[in-house]
């Protein structure tokens, strides 16, 4: 379960994140979601890898098919 | 003094200066005549911009020059360039990383598959080290025997003798930016100086690669710093010339600063055209948020015959298909593989 905003690493339960999600669309996250971690983010043209050291590798394509 | 000895000079004439001068003749603009560009009213704009495609399409045509572009090396830069994330120097959460072969490898295919021309490699450094130098080499080799991509580089500050091994390699266009006009960038940068970029500039283009070399607008600069930069790129001559906008990031600088409005961008554009009328003219980081869907055709039928597809270095951009779908739509060809504009 989510915990912690992708983008700036605060609580989710805290303050409002829809400017976050915003910048989501348009920047992978830089925080593990799980444990506030900051993320080792790898950006290539058509996708975004984000690992955590203690929750693994999260990998997206950002081109539709 | 008459008011029609005047009249050459005034705003309201700067236009039809720049069709006679740049449209007709091919000379760019001068930084005092960028500058009455930049100080045109939103009444003008719509003009300015149909010159300014004017200008590309007789100096420089139709084609698009599609390009894509990877960070090899990420993060803990060393330098202090106040609008980047992956300095070492801030509070950004950009982490450390370098991308190895296959990825790279994979990062050329995908540029390639939208039909672009060209795959620049890119690494937060002050200059390159001996491991970065032979990363390079390894990664261009593994790059020319998979794709079929020109392949540039943008690594900071040279020396000649990196010049002469980037050649080596068979990188044909190294990017080095101003970043900002001479008088803005100790605002800017502090760790090395606008002095040095021109040198490396000189340098790359002494040895036969193409040089590209832009930088960014929205920094806070005047838009008398705006027209030096345009001038200033003008008499360098590069090859081609990225245009970016800030896009604050957080944890740097610049971060709290506004997006640049978009009628200030679009003017922009078309200004750094009638400054560079047969120069490439590349869309580069920040036009999703500073111009949206709109801006973006405009700035493309405003004087932009360049443009970066896919993600940034650790930004994400538009799905290429909507770039591909609109300059289909504007029926402007993507730039083939080793034509020349």
């Amino acid at each position: 379960m989510d915990s912690f905003c992708g983008h700036c690493g605060n609580p989710l339960a805290e303050g409002d994140h829809a400017v976050c999600q915003q910048h989501l669309t348009l920047e992978p996250p830089r925080y593990c979601r799980e444990c506030r971690r900051r993320l080792v983010v790898q950006v290539i043209p058509g996708e975004w890898t984000a690992r955590c050291v203690e929750h693994g590798e999260t990998r997206a394509s950002t081109w539709t098919s | 003094m008459t008011l029609s000895a005047e009249a050459p000079s005034t705003k309201a004439a700067i236009l039809d200066v720049a069709r006679e001068q740049v449209l007709e003749r091919g000379e760019r603009l001068t930084e005092e005549q960028v500058l009455q560009v930049l100080q045109t009213s939103d009444d003008q704009l719509e003009a300015l911009l149909a010159l300014a495609h004017e200008v590309r399409m007789k100096w420089c045509g139709p084609e698009v020059e599609v390009e894509g572009i990877v960070s090899l090396k990420t993060g803990g830069c060393p330098e202090d360039c106040h609008f980047c994330s992956q300095s070492g120097q801030f509070t950004s959460p950009v982490r450390s990383v370098w991308l190895n072969i296959p990825e790279l490898v994979k990062a050329a295919e995908q540029t390639r598959a939208t039909g672009a021309s060209e795959f620049c490699i890119v690494a937060a450094v002050r200059g390159p080290d001996q491991r970065l130098m032979d990363q390079m080499r390894e990664g261009v080799k593994a790059i020319h025997e998979a794709v079929d991509i020109q392949v540039a580089a943008s690594l900071g500050m040279l020396s000649q003798e990196q010049v002469d091994d980037l050649v080596d390699m068979g990188v044909h266009r190294y990017n080095h930016n101003l970043e900002a006009a001479r008088s803005y960038f100790p605002q800017v940068v502090t760790t090395h100086s606008w002095e040095e970029r021109w040198d490396t500039c000189l340098m790359v283009k002494e040895s036969g690669m193409e040089l590209c070399c832009g930088g960014l607008v929205g920094m806070g600069e005047t838009v008398e710093q705006r027209a030096e930069l345009a001038a200033q790129l003008g008499s360098l001559e590069p090859h081609e010339v990225p245009l970016n906008f800030l896009n604050p990031r957080p944890g740097t600088p610049f971060g709290d600063l506004p997006l640049m409005d978009s009628k200030d961008a679009l003017r922009t554009i078309a200004a750094f055209r009638l400054a560079l009328p047969r120069t490439i003219l590349r869309y580069a980081g920040g036009r999703e948020l500073t111009l949206g869907d709109l801006g973006t055709r405009e700035g493309l039928l405003g004087g932009i015959n360049a443009v970066i597809v896919g993600n940034y270095l650790t930004t994400l951009g538009r799905d290429p298909k909507e770039d591909l779908a609109l300059l289909d739509d504007l029926q402007m060809p993507i730039k083939a593989l080793n034509a020349t504009l």
